[in-house]
């Protein structure tokens, strides 16, 4: 163990780290098939998947990502931080993490409310009103921004109690594992937005 | 980056803003460029632009530049495995 020394061994940074990216795998998959089931849907009903993807707002969704995309150097900066002893600036950085976090889903509360107040959600008289392919790309459009919507709210929990291990100094700057798989949980979030800001709201 | 007799690898913040400017950059470009009607195209050049994207965050934000090898490995085996079902499905919807 050279340049480092530690008192408590009982513990496997990597199996730890190994164990958090199997959990991604299976996440990717699950949405790989929800992408597939978009996709299939999408060739079948291309042209009222057309018309329905005009009703999505591209500069909320384009302002989504600047925020998700900045919240995630942000949290990926903090293992920095905390690398380099500075506590105070990781918790700095943890808390714009999970501030813009909360602000992403502030901007999905005031989108989806106005889809809804359109008369926009699924199983509602003017979505039937339009036909087979508005109804799949709605429901689609629900279920999957939905699901990603709550992986930022488990993200967020996770990162909060993070937070809060790094006050208690329970995570510092030789035992820190546990705030690098919350940042890598993190970033499959992100991953996961930034395929479906363009295939919901870029290609029309 | 940290196996327990490692020694960490300290990434600095500037190479982080580097990776941020770079993901916005591309974010910005396929919104320029989905704005025009390309038709297949632009779907094509969305999907590219987002596959950059990802491979940026997984090789700096995730850390797999200096993480084991094993986890770059089965990353790409997991994108394989999902680029096969793809295709695989498309091949049914196309020729049936």
């Amino acid at each position: 163990m050279p340049g480092q020394s530690h008192t408590d061994e009982h513990r496997d940074d990597l199996g730890s780290r190994f164990g958090m990216w199997l959990f991604i795998f299976t996440e990717l998959l699950l949405f790989a098939g929800l992408f597939i089931v978009y996709a299939t849907y999408r060739y079948k009903n291309w042209q009222a998947f057309h018309l329905a993807a005009k009703e999505l707002n591209t500069f909320i969704g384009a302002l989504n990502t600047v925020i998700l995309l900045t919240s995630s150097a942000t949290i990926a900066m903090s293992i920095t931080a905390i690398q380099q002893k500075r506590k105070i600036l990781a918790m700095v950085l943890m808390g714009i993490t999970m501030a813009v976090g909360v602000v992403f889903l502030v901007n999905k509360y005031f989108e989806w409310g106005l889809k809804i107040q359109h008369g926009l959600y699924p199983g509602s008289q003017t979505l039937l009103e339009f036909g087979k392919g508005e109804v799949l790309f709605f429901g689609l459009y629900f279920f999957m921004t939905g699901l990603h919507a709550l992986h930022i709210i488990v993200g967020l929990i996770f990162i909060g109690f993070v937070f809060v291990y790094v006050i208690r100094n329970r995570i510092t700057f030789d035992n820190y594992v546990l705030l690098e798989n919350a940042g890598l949980y993190w970033h499959l979030v992100d991953i996961i937005w930034i395929f479906l800001f363009p295939l919901f709201y870029l290609i029309t | 980056m940290n196996s327990n007799n490692d020694k960490p690898h300290i990434v600095p913040y500037r190479t982080f803003i580097f990776v941020l400017l770079a993901l916005l950059v591309f974010t910005f470009t396929s919104i320029g460029v989905t704005s025009y009607n390309l038709g297949p195209y632009s779907v094509l050049a969305a999907l590219l632009l987002a596959t950059a994207k990802t491979i940026l965050v997984l090789t700096f934000f995730m850390h797999l530049k200096w993480d084991v090898k094993l986890f770059s490995i089965l990353v790409a085996a997991v994108m394989a495995l999902i680029g096969v079902v793809i295709f695989i499905t498309f091949l049914d919807y196309l020729f049936r």
